[in-house]
């Protein structure tokens, strides 16, 4: 009765032309995230449409990790074709770089999208949250308030400013009984009002060490940004899978009412995640602000960020309706995003036609993830 | 090619796996015009899936459909499907903010939408069939029971010569079930055919002329009603082998009841004193009674009647109006289920599917939603190998079939749904269960499991309170029952066994054939 078996079984067994050897490192890529099925033998599987067919045979969300993987490896084609810099390890680690202040974000919309809720307003965070930090620690001379703060102190001020709008949001549409959607818009447009109103449109300049080391500095090739985010969507990750608090989320996400039925404290984890997204968007804009050495009052709100952040979590597979997505498919979605602006930027494609491609490319990401992805990645079931 | 000789819906060789289960075998069903046929089964069986593909959303891996002689349309062409059959769901497929007309017509109104003429239509089809209900109502003012005529309107609006009525009177009350028979006969005479799927097996002898029966995913027995006995339909569905290996299950739980339990009534587990609670599910206006330790205490009355408002607010699952609720001496937190529940209350809600379980998460998961903090390690992190291992008793004690732990309850059968949904509440170790229509929907055998497993909490010393509307049979395990008319306490049975005559009698709120009235209530609440 309890057995291992899933459902489909290891449909592996329709492998053909295998290769013994990618067979092994699917296999290995895919087992430490699954926590409940039976790996089949390695030897069993192979072939890229064996490897479909397994990867089916996987419960969904292992399968809407790697659903991305296909479309990753034609941009990476793409990109090797468009130009000889693109395959060189200083260009992804630009990639990265540039990737990281906006996976971050990512990272905490996803965590506020399990639990079946949205938060527009991480975009303004962003920008405020960085830029009261850096306006509290500037000189006046660089636009500052002249109370030139200890820069440490001015990040935990970062921090703290992120987790009170993540607390307003999370208690209007929580406790309030608020749609979260208009809640956030209206957040939105009082954070972005207030990050102009403060410096008077001016940019924050002269950002002492500590405050713009996260975003701007290497360790070698690395961006310290790169492996603050990596580290970071591990964490959240593990959390999720094997936390009682992620498990909890998931709950929450799928069937709030069941949830609640099984005694678990929706209100007090929903207002949590709200307050951690808005700690990650905050960790996002310093990462930012570090990468330009400048906070602007365009960064976030006026930049549109909130749309690549949607992007990227949907294409990763994470839904709008809460209960399903994870952290590997968030990254792989940020990836997809990093990849596909690095290569227009490469390709030299005119500033007036990035955009139109840019949606493209997202809407095509889609369709092939869905099709690759099959029903699991269907936001209708 | 077609003749009134030949079946109207015609499957042959239906085959359907999902994975290693085998859902159809090689399945053949007829329904000839004018005919009712009872479809029965255990949960798991394989009617849900022949129900889908008898109603186009499935395709059979083999074997064919054919409507009068000719093959079906293409599954997935819904529109041409539902002009041969029409299938009315267990969960409604009424659009609540539309009127009625509206959902009669919904998907086959054509480009512009003529209001006078669609309600016309809408008229003439009720007045013709003998509904009474109003096209221009909003179906979110109709009752469970209108809302079922306005999908069997909309079947035959379609022309649809075949109707499939799947559980129709899982969510009505008896009288309204009764009505429901009423339409299935004029249905029948006017030459439509009915495929009847039921739980309810004396149902299916009342308006079934023929019964097919379903188990393991084959037609193991069809043939007209008149020849067989209940007694053979359970045989048929159960099978010698299964219940042979559930000897215990079938075994008079009243008798082992009355052993276990010693003479004297336990202490006050749970203490509900003049709970008043407004809700859509039934108004309560001030309830008190008394559960003691060790006592199973049915609680029963009309839909109407509060029933399920009064388990849900002892639950902590909705908030009251007034009124308190003890256990173990201690008051609960109005409308605070965490807190309940930390406080021992066990809570089977009374519709899974919107509460007893996450349909995306594994079973595993869903079994240990109520001890994830127990379970939980250093900082919170909980292991998936000891989620399964705490699971795996449990869903063994209910026989709970899936694949693996890890297998989503969406996957599974709706009795093995509630399975999961019961194991749940058990993990927690409750010192009360309270269980809301707990075996609505579930097959006669798991049905015994689960009034098993609430027998089996009250015998550890804790207790279960049993609320439910039309489900009588299960008050088998209760100690006493008492019953709610239009929010209060109307009766109180106390002398097993109850005689389901006096119940039904008392729930209609009369009061003149019943032995014991309020008596009982008055001592309890005297003590």
């Amino acid at each position: 009765m309890m057995s291992n078996q899933t459902p489909d079984g290891p449909a592996g067994t329709a492998a053909t032309t295998a290769t013994a050897a990618t067979a092994a490192t699917t296999g290995a890529a895919v087992r430490p995230g699954d926590d409940a099925v039976a790996i089949p033998a390695p030897g069993a599987v192979g072939g890229l449409g064996a490897l479909g067919s397994w990867l089916r045979a996987m419960n969904a969300g292992v399968l809407r990790e790697v659903a991305l993987l296909p479309v990753l490896l034609l941009l990476i084609i793409v990109g090797s074709v468009v130009s000889p810099v693109f395959l060189t390890i200083s260009n992804f680690a630009g990639i990265g770089q540039q990737s990281s202040a906006l996976g971050v974000v990512v990272a905490g919309e996803s965590l506020i999208l399990l639990i079946g809720g949205m938060d527009l307003s991480l975009e303004s965070t962003f920008g405020l949250a960085p830029m009261v930090a850096a306006w509290l620690i500037v000189p006046v001379a660089a636009f500052g308030s002249g109370t030139d703060l200890n820069p440490y102190l001015g990040i935990i001020v970062l921090i703290v400013v992120g987790a009170a709008v993540g607390m307003i949001n999370g208690l209007l549409i929580v406790k309030g009984r608020l749609n979260g959607f208009i809640v956030t818009l209206g957040m939105t447009i009082v954070l972005a009002g207030l990050q102009n109103g403060i410096v008077k449109a001016e940019t924050l300049f002269n950002l002492p060490r500590a405050f713009d080391y996260l975003g701007s500095a290497s360790w070698g090739q690395l961006p310290v940004s790169l492996v603050v985010t990596v580290i970071i969507f591990v964490l959240v990750g593990l959390f999720l899978r094997y936390h009682q608090i992620g498990r909890a989320i998931y709950a929450i996400g799928g069937n709030t009412a069941a949830a609640r039925a099984a005694g678990i404290k929706v209100e007090r984890i929903k207002i949590g995640v709200y307050v951690a997204g808005g700690v990650l968007a905050a960790i996002g804009g310093l990462m930012e602000a570090g990468r330009v050495s400048a906070v602007t009052g365009q960064q976030g709100y006026q930049e549109g960020i909130i749309f690549s952040v949607f992007a990227a979590a949907v294409i990763g597979g994470v839904s709008l309706k809460g209960g399903r997505g994870n952290m590997v498919g968030a990254a792989s979605g940020v990836i997809l995003l990093g990849i596909v602006a690095n290569i227009l930027d490469l390709a030299n494609v005119s500033n007036y036609w990035i955009e139109a491609i840019n949606g493209s490319v997202i809407l095509f990401a889609l369709v092939l993830a869905r099709i690759v992805g099959g029903e699991s990645t269907a936001e209708e079931r | 090619m077609t003749s009134s000789g030949q079946p109207l819906v015609e499957v042959r060789g239906a085959e359907k796996r999902f994975g290693t289960t085998h859902a159809l075998r090689g399945v053949d069903l007829s329904i000839r015009c004018g005919q009712c046929l009872g479809l029965v089964g255990r949960n798991g069986a394989g009617k849900s899936t022949l129900v889908s593909i008898l109603s186009g959303l499935a395709e059979p891996d083999a074997g064919t459909v054919r409507f009068g002689g000719e093959p079906a349309p293409r599954v997935g062409d819904i529109r041409r499907w539902r002009e041969w059959i029409a299938t009315v769901f267990q969960h409604s497929m009424i659009v609540p903010d539309l009127s009625v007309a509206e959902n009669v017509f919904l998907g086959s109104t054509p480009g512009f939408v003529s209001w006078r003429e669609m309600r016309a239509r809408t008229r003439a089809i009720m007045r013709e069939w003998g509904f009474d209900i109003p096209a221009e109502a909003p179906c979110r003012e109709l009752s469970v029971e209108q809302r079922q005529i306005v999908e069997i309107a909309r079947a035959l609006a379609r022309g649809a010569r075949c109707v499939l009525l799947d559980e129709p009177t899982a969510a009505l009350e008896r009288q309204a079930g009764r009505r429901l028979f009423e339409r299935v006969r004029q249905l029948t005479e006017g030459g439509v055919a009915v495929l009847y799927i039921s739980h309810h097996l004396e149902e299916v002898f009342e308006i079934c002329q023929d019964v097919a029966v379903l188990r393991d995913g084959e037609l193991v027995l069809t043939a007209p009603v008149a020849d067989l006995t209940r007694d053979d339909l359970v045989a048929a569905m159960v099978g010698a082998r299964t219940a042979a290996a559930h000897p215990q299950a079938a075994g008079g739980q009243p008798g082992r009841e009355a052993d276990v339990k010693p003479d004297a009534r336990g202490d006050v587990v749970l203490a509900v004193d003049d709970l008043s609670a407004d809700s859509g599910r039934g108004r309560l206006a001030g309830v008190s009674l008394r559960v003691h330790a060790g006592e199973i205490v049915g609680v029963t009355g009309l839909l109407s009647a509060g029933v399920a408002t009064l388990g849900r607010a002892i639950a902590g699952a909705d908030q009251q109006a007034s009124g308190e609720v003890r256990l173990n001496g201690r008051l609960v937190p109005s409308g605070r289920r965490d807190a309940a529940q930390r406080a021992g209350m066990g809570y089977i809600p009374e519709d899974r599917r919107a509460e007893g379980f996450v349909a995306q998460l594994g079973v595993a998961e869903n079994v240990t939603m109520t001890v994830t903090r127990k379970l939980s390690g250093r900082f919170g992190l909980i292991r998936p190998s000891r989620r399964a291992a705490v699971a795996a008793p449990l869903t063994a004690s209910l026989s709970l079939v899936s694949s693996g732990p890890g297998q989503q309850v969406s996957e599974l059968s709706g009795g093995n749904q509630q399975k999961v949904t019961v194991a749940r509440t058990l993990a927690h170790d409750p010192s009360l269960i309270v269980a809301i229509t707990p075996t609505r929907g579930v097959d006669v055998a798991s049905k015994e499991l689960l009034l098993d497993s609430l027998a089996r909490v009250a015998a550890a010393g804790h207790a279960s309170i049993l609320l439910c509307t039309d489900e009588l049979s299960d008050l088998v395990i209760c100690d006493r029952v008492i019953v709610l008319v239009r929010g209060e306490v109307f009766a109180e049975f106390t002398q097993p066994p109850f005689d389901r005559d006096e119940l039904i009698v008392a729930t209609e709120g009369i009061s003149g054939t019943t032995p014991r009235v309020p008596a009982g209530t008055a001592e309890e609440a005297a003590e």
